[in-house]
């Protein structure tokens, strides 16, 4: 009969030492909002559930020269509580603020939405495209490597047996910077995206773009980061020409697949959409900036 | 009996009193079906086919037998072999042998999540343990999941003994096709002959989920001398009685069902599956077993309605009048025979005064799931295509499409294209209503487009008891056997009080277990405010009638000279003679003295509910890009006969109104390739939340039924019949673009309006 | 498998339980507990049935552990009201008729309390957004929205 063995570490070294010395499949339990969901359904049954949630660092925000940084685990609702962050990183905090209801917000984190390697996942291309970073422990000290490096593949990622994401750093938005995150869903709630879109701009004080970077979620085995969709909005303004060639370029780097969600051809289409739609909206808050 | 047209006079009936079971409710202690106990209670669990179609070759129970805790293990070996039997115990025809297959498939395995064994254990974790060590050896067999699929030759055929019925000559082959049925009036070739336009058009829908938030759930005891006791949550205490009874072999008498909360049914909880498998578990284990389905198992086990093919053809003159009409309404039925087809073809044009009409009905097997009633069983889907094709031609037409309806109405001595000809109806008059609403005057922005459709459903009556009994004081207990699954209680104790001319909260309503309460047919229909109404106006009104009778031998004066009103006995007049008048405490307090206990039955089979009928208006925007649709604005329209309590008759409109607006957007059963269901889970079948709708504005039309003591109708269905034709008709003059498949989600919407070109 | 030993306070009382560690919390409730006013309609998080609130944070409690209750405060529908005192909440859905089978209630009591707590006066969107996680399957929302709506006056004392 399953039965797995929880723990729940107060220090990084006994969580990485959990996790090295775990006999069978281990998991990191962060808000538990996949794991619990995989478990019950059997499609997971790690023999060690590793809670991070009583290490310190691991729940929290904390403003540092760095930039900012958000404690692995801390929960969706406490990040849109975080009235900093939420002006510095609009797309990042309505992106994680975007998964389940407000009863899952209360649990949902950054790390288990990164981890869980869902094509899918919300919060993702929104990091991705504000330049966030993961620290990952692990036996041999931390390593901090771009978020878009963890997922390898549909449920896969690059962390090893002992390592687990400690906290996320995302930088300080300076000057005429902003991003915007979009997803698209059949409801108004409690979906999974269909395509997720995020998209970070710095302007100049004419209104050209300088620097970007796209971000598309569903319609890869992993997270996009769409170089093309950058190019076509730097050296621009937003105008009609700019947005048909950012639509042109999400679309093109669509590699979706067809199922109860979506089909590819939909799929694909609303990338350009969301592309030119979540852009809008960087570009206008980069502006106010 | 009451003059049911002095609405005035009606000091209870048409207020909004809290409801009598409402406390209970919000301060989480009502008992719903997963919550009860009993001494000793272990835990069941099944296990289910992973293959939507396969021979069961052998069944290895020994590894779940061995392991600790295990108390029993049962396969179809351990249930009754039932041969074919039709009867009618839920709200259709039943094959008892079919029923007793889908609670637990004996040779084949039907469908992707069809029972083929279940375990009882010491705890539900060990319980789930044992059901996965179940050995189940299959021979897979080819399997076929759409209905058209399902008729063609080459299908692999579900049952080698049913042949199409209601076809001449009689087939001498096994199909796929169970039954065909026909309605027809008129001459169907002169009708089309002399329309000026006439719209063809095959319509498609989804399979969609009752999706009750309350999983199955009972707890079912069998004693050593034989005698059960089942506790659990459904649409009837005796139906579920009816049915373990006969599929486990047991005397009626020997079981005793317990009604708990019911969290939802709207149909689906007109059968059973898991009460007999408990109780035969609990026979083999000689403990109370609780089983309690999770979600995935309600939605790949438990019957959703049909989907189907709806193929309309309507004819039309210039000005609108419908020469004639013709549907053929092609229905899954999941594993067994027994779709609402029939249904179907009877309410898809009862709206309408046409003479030359005709409805067809086609049953066809499937490896799905064995349909359940839906709210309105079979209306909402052939409704979608007549309606649509109603609104299509008043497009084409370039009429209104209140007009056209008006013009065409069933009214009063309209003789419907099913048999009756109808008496008291208010379809008029909700067209008249819709007509006035300000919702019809709105100005609509870009992509934004508004939709009509009305919609049917007959309504029924049937047998129903309850009982009164005056307490010492004063107060009143009213058992009825209806489970309350919308706040029945509270319109029950309101037609008592009503006649009583006492407050209702000096009344307790309660739902009756089968050993307490008479016969009473379950929960459906729209039929409990109707005719458990009538029971209980019965009982009441023998209740003042005992009440006078005490009162008479108080005073020492005949029967006849004393009067009910206000809650008290009056001497009838001055003749009668001077006395002061006696409250119901009064007399009960003499209740010993006078004659004993003051208590009434009463019993019905109640004929005469009043047809019921709806028209609704919704506003939508479609986003163009997307083919996202926001329902902006609804209105629902709809003859209730008389509210009884308008808060609950508004709430049915409304919850029957938005299961429609799922089923018009998102709503459907997918399944993967091999026949197993791919979005069995609230994530991905998407049923409304409340960030999707706007406010639904219910608005009520009073046509009271004369045959009902406060002239009620039913209401619980007919709103669950027009949404789907009234979004697409909405999305039509949004865009543009006629959708003729449900649901119409985002990717098939997009993809039909780059199709058009829009 | 040992099972845990958790120390938690529900509804303002210390509580001690036993649990697995794959049990849920809404299993300990329901079946350890005997607080079966959570409902369990889905078992992962998309119906609200089981709302809870951990620490004053609303949760459903069918997506966390037991073990993971340790320490905490916890509350549920059982304690939403004052001994017979209802609060507001469960008074104003019992005067809208904001309930008809009643099962997904308790989850929409303790959502609707949590909103009201973090915003005092919500917009009718507000609402409707916070509360997309409790799924109610017979009332179409309309009425919940207007005892959500009717709540907070009651709440300031200024109806009864």
């Amino acid at each position: 009969m399953y039965s797995p063995t929880y723990a729940a570490p107060t220090t990084v070294d006994e969580a990485v030492g959990l996790l090295a010395n775990a006999s069978g499949s281990a998991r990191v339990l962060s808000g538990g909002t996949d794991l619990i969901i995989q478990m019950r359904s059997g499609r997971l049954r790690p023999q060690t559930i590793v809670d991070i949630k009583n290490i310190a660092g691991t729940i929290g925000i904390r403003e540092e020269a760095d930039g900012w940084h958000v404690g692995a685990a801390t929960p969706g609702a406490e990040i849109g509580e975080n009235a900093g962050l939420c002006a510095a990183w609009p797309g990042v905090t309505e992106a994680v603020q975007l998964i389940g209801s407000t009863q899952v917000q209360g649990r949902a984190s950054f790390a288990g939405n990164l981890c869980n390697a869902s094509p899918a996942g919300d919060s993702v291309p929104g990091l991705v495209a504000a330049g966030a970073k993961a620290v990952i422990a692990g036996k041999n000290g931390k390593r901090t490597i771009p978020v878009e490096q963890v997922p390898v593949s549909p449920g896969r990622t690059s962390l090893a047996a002992d390592e687990f994401i400690y906290e996320f750093i995302i930088p300080k938005s300076s000057g005429k910077t902003a991003d915007a995150y979009l997803r698209f869903i059949p409801r108004t709630e409690m979906d999974i995206a269909v395509v997720g879109c995020g998209v970070c701009v710095t302007l100049d004080n004419n209104g050209v773009c300088t620097a970007a970077k796209v971000s598309l979620g569903a319609v890869a085995p992993t997270v996009l980061v769409v170089d093309a969709a950058a190019k076509a909005l730097i050296g621009n303004k937003l105008d009609d020409a700019t947005l048909a060639k950012l639509d042109a370029a999400a679309q093109a780097a669509c590699n979706p697949i067809s199922d109860k969600r979506g089909t590819i051809e939909f799929r694909t289409k609303v990338a350009g959409v969301l592309a030119r739609r979540t852009a809008a909206i960087a570009f206008s808050r980069a502006a106010a900036r | 009996m009451n003059d049911i047209s002095l609405k005035d006079a009606l000091k209870v009936v048409g207020t909004r009193p809290v409801r009598p079971d409402g406390v209970d409710k919000v301060v989480g202690r009502a008992q719903f079906g997963g919550d009860a106990t009993m001494p000793g209670m272990i835990f069941g669990a099944t296990v289910r086919s992973p293959h939507a179609h396969a021979r069961i070759k052998k069944i290895n129970t020994a590894k779940a037998e061995a392991l600790k805790g295990v108390k029993a293990v049962i396969t179809a070996a351990d249930m009754p072999e039932i041969v074919s039997e039709e009867a009618f115990v839920g709200e259709g025809p039943m094959n008892f042998r079919d029923l007793s297959n889908n609670l637990m498939a004996r040779d084949k395995v039907l469908y992707d999540g069809h029972v083929v064994a279940a375990v009882a254990a010491s705890s539900m974790s060990i319980a789930k343990a044992a059901a996965e060590l179940v050995e189940v050896e299959y021979e897979v067999l080819p399997h076929v999941i759409d209905e058209i699929e399902a008729m063609a030759d080459s299908a692999p055929v579900l049952h080698s003994d049913v042949f199409t019925a209601g076809v001449d000559p009689k087939p001498t082959k096994p199909s796929n096709v169970a039954k065909r049925v026909e309605f027809a009036k008129g001459d169907l070739a002169a009708g089309f002959a002399a329309a000026d336009k006439i719209i063809e058009r095959t319509y498609k829908t989804a399979p969609v989920h009752q999706a009750y938030i309350e999983p199955h759930a009972c707890i079912a005891a069998f004693n050593a001398d034989g005698q059960c006791t089942v506790i659990c949550s459904s649409q009837g205490q005796f139906m579920v009685r009816a049915y373990c009874a006969k599929l486990l072999g047991i005397d009626i008498s020997d079981i005793r069902v317990v009604p708990a909360e019911i969290g939802g049914g709207f149909g689906g909880k007109t059968l059973v599956y898991l009460e007999p498998l408990a109780l035969a578990l609990s026979r083999k284990a000689g403990r109370p077993v609780r089983m309690v389905m999770d979600r995935v198992d309600v939605f790949r086990g438990t019957g959703p309605t049909s989907g189907g093919t709806v193929k309309v053809k309507l004819g039309a003159k210039k000005d609108g009048t419908i020469t004639a009409a013709d549907a053929e309404i092609i229905l899954q039925a999941g594993a067994y025979p027994g779709s609402p087809m029939g249904p179907a073809a009877m309410c898809c044009w009862a709206m309408y005064d046409i003479p030359n009409a005709r409805a067809v009905g086609v049953d066809v097997v499937s490896n799905r799931p064995k349909v359940a009633a839906y709210r309105a069983p079979g209306a909402p889907i052939s409704t979608f295509g007549t309606e649509s094709a109603v609104d299509e031609m008043a497009r084409e037409l370039g009429l209104d499409p209140i007009e056209m309806r008006l013009k065409n109405a069933a009214k009063n001595g309209t003789k419907a294209l099913y048999g009756p000809t109808f008496q008291n109806i208010g379809y008029v008059e909700t067209l008249e209503a819709a007509k006035a609403h300000p919702n019809l005057q709105a100005k609509l922005g870009p992509n934004q487009g508004r939709g009509v459709a009305t919609g049917f459903w007959f309504n029924i009556g049937g047998e129903s008891s309850a009982s009164l009994a005056v307490n010492e004081d004063g107060t009143l207990v009213l058992v009825s056997g209806s489970p309350d699954i919308g706040g029945s209680r509270a319109s029950m104790a309101m037609m008592a009080a009503e006649i009583l001319g006492i407050e209702v909260e000096h009344i307790r309503p309660i739902v009756g277990d089968t050993a307490s309460v008479g016969f009473t047919f379950l929960t459906g229909g729209s039929r409990v405010t109707f005719a458990t109404g009538m029971a209980v106006c019965e009982a009441t009104n023998e209740v003042v009638k005992q009440l006078r009778g005490r009162a008479a031998k108080i005073w020492e004066i005949d029967v006849e000279a004393v009067e009910w009103r206000d809650g008290s006995a009056y001497p009838a007049g001055d003749n009668a003679g001077k006395f002061e008048p006696l409250s119901l405490a009064d007399i009960a307090a003499k209740a010993a003295r006078t004659g004993g206990p003051i208590t009434a039955k009463g019993a019905v089979n109640a004929q005469g509910a009043g047809p019921g009928f709806g028209t609704h208006v919704v506003d939508v925007e479609v986003d163009p890009e997307t083919g996202h649709v926001t329902v902006l604005r609804y209105t629902a329209v709809q003859d209730v006969g008389r509210a009884i309590h308008p808060s609950y008759v508004e709430g049915q409109i409304q919850g029957g109104t938005v299961q429609g607006i799922g089923w018009a957007l998102n709503e459907e059963y997918i399944y993967t390739k091999d026949g197993r269901l791919d979005n069995a889970s609230f994530l991905d079948y998407r049923v409304p939340v409340a960030s999707d709708l706007p406010a639904i504005d219910a608005v009520l039309v009073e046509v009271p039924n004369p045959r009902h003591p406060f002239g009620a109708k039913g209401v619980g269905e007919v709103p669950i019949v027009p949404p789907m034709a009234a979004v697409a008709n909405a999305i039509c003059a949004a865009t543009g673009v006629r959708m003729t498949s449900l649901p119409m989600s985002p990717p098939k919407l997009k993809a039909a309006m780059d199709a058009a070109g829009k | 498998m040992a099972k845990t030993h958790v120390t938690c306070t529900i509804n303002g009382e210390e509580t001690e339980f036993l649990c697995d560690s794959n049990q849920t919390v809404l299993d300990v409730l329901r079946d350890d507990l005997g607080l079966t006013g959570s409902k369990e309609g889905c078992g992962s998080g998309d119906c609200g049935a089981c709302s809870i609130t951990v620490d004053g944070r609303l949760t459903c409690s069918c997506l966390m552990l037991g073990p993971e209750a340790e320490g905490k405060s916890i509350g549920t529908i059982e304690g939403v009201a004052t001994g017979d005192h209802l609060h507001p909440v469960q008074s104003q859905f019992l005067k809208h008729a904001a309930l008809q089978c009643g099962f997904c209630t308790p989850g929409l009591i303790v959502a609707t309390k949590a909103l009201l707590e973090k915003h005092p006066n919500p917009t009718d969107e507000e609402a409707r957004y916070w509360l997309a996680g409790n799924l109610c399957r017979c009332t179409g929302y309309d009425k919940i929205l207007a005892a959500v709506h009717a709540a907070p006056a009651e709440m300031r004392g200024e109806s009864a």
